[in-house]
Formats: C-alpha cells, sequence, structure tokens
C-alpha cells in the first residue's frame, strides 16, 4: 500500500489537515478528502459554535487517536469519548467483591486490564501481590480450563459488554465444572446512552455506536433510544474512513433536525443483529439496574445471572464479605479522580488535575488510565493531547 | 477490545473451527457465530468465539484495518496489543504435518 499524495490533490484544504490525511495512510485519499469536506461544509451549514457527538467504544478513541483523526475534524465539532470502556466502568465495589473473594482464597481469573483497577482500598494486582491467587486470561474458556485443572474454588471474574458477556454466556451454557462460578461485571451498553443523554448539562446531540456490539444487537435496537430522546444514532466501522463516514452521516442528521438511526457499518451490522448471540446472551444473563463507575445508577445497564445458573453465581455461592475491606479503607487519590465525568462526556482527561503528574500509565490512580480502551491510557499513549484543533 | 479479529477459517469440526490469524492458528468456538462457516470463510472473532461470518466481498476491506495496525505497529501500540489478546483468546491449535 503506498501512502496517497494528499498534496498533489491541490490545497483546498488546511496544511494540518493535509498532513493528518497523509499520516493516516488512507487507502483512498480521494474518498478521505471528500468526507473531511463534507464535514467541513455540514459543520458550518449548522452554523453553530460547537456540535458535539459522543461514541460509546474504546476501539472507536483508539482509533481516533492512533491515526491522528481528531486533527481532520471541523473546529466546530466536538467527538467526545463515552463510556465506552467497559474496564472503567466496572464499579469501585464490583472491583471490591472480586479483591474480598480472592482474599478469602477463592482463585480469580480476569481479563488483563481488571489487574490494576483500583477498589476502595486496593487493586487486584495489589491483593496478588499479598499472596492472593488471580490469573490473567485472554478468555472465559481458559478460565474454564484452569477450573479442570484444579479442585479449588476458581471464579471468573467477567467484565465486557454485550458482546463480551455473549461468550461468557456460551461458555456456561456448553458445561462448566462444579468448582467454576462467575463474578459478573458485564454491561450492556444501549441504557446508558439514555443516561448519558438525560445528564442535566449533556452538549451531546448524537451518538456513533460502536460496530461490532451492533453487529450483536443490530442497529434495530438503538430506534426506540432515537425517537425517544430525538438524537440520531450511527453505527459505525473502526477504520479511519468507517468513522468519517458515519461522522458525516451524523452531523448530516444533526443538520437536518432528523432523529433517525442509520447503520454505516453494513458489512458487519444488520438490523436484527446475530439472533443466535442474543438467544445465547439472555438465555443466561438479565439486566439488572447498577451503578456504573463514575456516572450513575443505569437501570438495566448490568448483566447478572439469571436465577437458574445462580450456582453458579460467586454472589450467591460465597459470602462476600465487603465490610471486612472497607473498614481500613484509607483516603487516596482516587477521590480526586474525574473518571466517571470524562466518561460522561463533560471533561476532558487534560482537564484532571492528577492527569499525566500523579496519575500516569505506568502508576494509575483511576480506571481511565489503566485499561487500553479507557480515555486518559489512549491520549497518553497517543500523543497527550490528541486534539490538533485548538492549536491550528 | 471491541474491536476483535478477523481470520481465515481452516477447518471446522462440529462447534469448532481451526482459524488461521495472520500465520497464528488458534482454535475458536462456533456457538455463537451469525451464520454457518466451511473452510475458507472468514470470521470475525472475540474473546475465543467467532460472532459473525465475514461476507466475501467484505473480506479485503475488513482485513486492511488489521493488516495496517499490526504492519505499523511499535510494542506499545494499544490497538495491536487489543488485536495480539484477541488472537491469544484461541485454544492452541495442533499444527498438522
Amino acid at each position: 500500500m503506498s501512502a496517497p499524495d494528499l498534496a498533489a490533490m491541490g490545497p483546498n484544504l488546511g496544511s494540518a489537515t493535509d498532513k493528518a490525511l497523509r499520516e493516516l495512510k488512507f487507502r483512498d485519499p480521494a474518498r478521505a478528502k471528500a468526507l473531511v469536506e463534507g464535514l467541513n461544509k455540514t459543520v458550518n451549514e449548522i452554523g453553530r459554535e460547537k456540535v458535539a457527538v459522543m461514541h460509546v467504544c474504546g476501539s472507536h478513541e483508539q482509533a481516533i487517536a492512533r491515526f491522528g483523526l481528531r486533527s481532520s475534524f471541523p473546529k466546530g465539532l466536538d467527538v467526545i469519548m463515552g463510556p465506552g470502556c467497559p474496564v472503567c466502568i466496572t464499579d469501585v465495589p464490583e472491583v471490591d467483591e472480586g479483591v474480598q473473594l480472592a482474599r478469602q482464597g477463592v482463585r480469580i481469573a480476569t481479563y488483563g486490564d481488571m489487574l490494576k483497577v483500583p477498589g476502595t482500598v486496593k487493586s487486584l494486582a495489589q491483593a496478588q501481590a499479598e499472596g492472593a491467587k488471580v490469573d490473567v486470561v485472554y478468555s472465559v474458556a481458559q478460565a474454564v480450563q484452569l477450573a479442570r485443572a484444579t479442585k479449588e474454588e476458581l471464579c471468573f471474574f467477567a467484565t465486557g459488554f454485550e458482546t463480551t458477556a455473549v461468550a461468557t454466556a456460551a461458555e456456561i451454557l456448553a458445561g462448566v465444572p462444579a468448582n467454576f462460578s462467575v463474578l459478573s461485571a458485564h454491561k450492556y451498553i444501549p441504557p446508558v446512552m439514555e443516561i448519558v443523554t438525560e445528564m442535566p448539562h449533556s452538549r451531546v446531540e448524537g451518538f456513533l455506536a460502536a460496530g461490532h456490539a451492533a453487529s450483536i444487537t443490530g442497529w434495530g435496537v438503538f430506534e426506540e433510544f432515537a425517537e425517544r430522546h430525538k438524537k440520531p444514532v450511527v453505527v459505525a466501522g473502526f477504520e479511519p474512513l468507517d468513522i468519517l463516514a458515519a461522522l458525516l452521516q451524523l452531523v448530516e442528521l444533526i443538520r437536518d433536525g432528523k432523529h433517525t438511526v442509520l447503520n454505516a457499518f453494513p458489512r458487519a451490522v444488520s438490523k436484527e443483529g446475530n439472533l443466535k448471540a442474543q438467544g445465547t446472551l439472555w438465555k443466561v444473563f438479565r439486566p439488572l439496574g447498577g451503578r456504573w463507575r463514575g456516572i450513575a445508577h443505569v437501570p438495566n445497564g448490568n448483566l447478572r445471572l439469571r436465577d437458574e445458573y445462580a450456582h453458579l453465581d460467586a454472589r450467591r455461592r460465597f459470602k462476600i464479605d465487603l465490610q471486612q475491606l472497607w473498614d481500613y479503607a484509607p483516603a487516596q487519590l482516587s477521590q480526586q479522580c474525574v473518571c466517571g465525568d470524562i466518561m460522561a462526556g463533560m471533561t476532558k482527561p487534560t482537564d484532571c488535575a492528577l492527569y499525566g503528574k500523579q496519575c500516569t500509565p505506568e502508576a494509575p490512580v483511576g480506571a481511565c488510565m489503566v485499561s487500553s480502551e479507557g480515555a486518559c491510557r489512549i491520549w497518553q499513549q497517543y500523543g497527550g493531547h490528541p486534539d490538533l484543533s485548538e492549536v491550528r | 477490545m471491541c474491536l476483535g479479529v478477523p481470520g481465515k477459517v481452516l477447518e471446522v469440526d462440529g462447534l469448532s473451527a481451526t482459524v488461521d490469524f495472520f500465520g497464528v492458528r488458534k482454535v475458536v468456538r462456533l456457538d455463537v457465530c451469525d451464520e454457518p462457516v466451511k473452510p475458507g470463510d472468514y470470521v470475525l472473532n472475540h474473546v475465543g468465539f467467532a460472532i459473525h461470518r465475514i461476507p466475501d466481498t467484505e473480506i479485503a476491506a475488513t482485513l486492511q484495518l488489521f493488516d495496517q495496525i499490526l504492519a505499523d505497529a511499535g510494542p506499545q501500540d494499544l490497538m495491536a496489543a487489543d488485536v495480539r489478546g484477541e488472537i491469544q483468546a484461541g485454544e492452541a491449535a495442533n499444527v498438522r504435518s
């Protein structure tokens, strides 16, 4: 793939945009340029100071930051990362449950990003350093294998959105050994979009929905939301071109005052979604209200095991004595962490007093700096402050 | 983790498939794949499960992003690390002679 020579295509775009597009190595520079011009034109036509849209996916923020996409966005367009990082929104008491179970002698298996996420008193990594048994796995199947290889109780601390919860559910339906249990911190994205939209100072005028989560749920799941809140939703893929194309459709809907749902990622997403996966998900899990870290109580936002699988539910199999942890909770820097406001789209990582100072990827204070899908971690990784629109 | 990873199906055995991920062979589960798959098909995978059969006409477009991420990536790159983690999620495949 040769890098497109955008400079040779004419000086219509600002030099910062030209440079960004060159760095993007777009396969189709003419299309990229047309999309960026379309975005500029449409945001101009809207004619307001700032148009704000939100995406709800860590992979979208990674792609936007990694490919330097923000520098090609119009000045008048804010693309905000919402609560799209499953590790970040795992609530403090949920981490405490995992830590306390580990302290009580239950072996914990979990995804790697969870290790350093702070609880009230400590993280799983700190519990591990003190002798608790904590294993990192890449899949729920690996956790089941660990359980099969031992007689001790093994609990899979399950995090992630619906896409990941489907795997947990499928593994449970396939059959697990008697010493295996699940501590579910799985979350369901559609309800939190309602909460973020209804926040008193929310500026969000439309949403980019995450392509692969939508491949499970289907894009139809957003129709009721769009109608009820009069906000458009566009399902987006993960390539720079996919994201630009979806953003253009979204700002066109905002300009036209429409609140429909469009699918800009038809190669992976259908209206009804993956019915087999949905069947598996809802057979094992039920939606339940609960807190998302730093955001709010989200009605139907948590996925918990149904009563038929109560025997696999760590919360029902064990007495998790959180009081024992909380009795010794020291004051923490994390009380200054604004991760929740960042995930609600109310503030930026760079507005946090701890960002890049007391809070770094090596020594994270808050969950947004821990996870590879957290906004703070992504901004640190890809240049600290990728919103080049401010320096243009 | 939202990104998943595409791979080419080499062999199907009931509810499992051996899949080639950019040269790495792994066994993934087919329990929740949206459509039946056969050798030669491409599937999108997440945490060890195939979730979507990629239509033939969309394979090239789907692979390009991943080719670019893996080709450009330094050791610290978050997207490449996520993709490698997704590949690690498959079970080790017995390499056939």
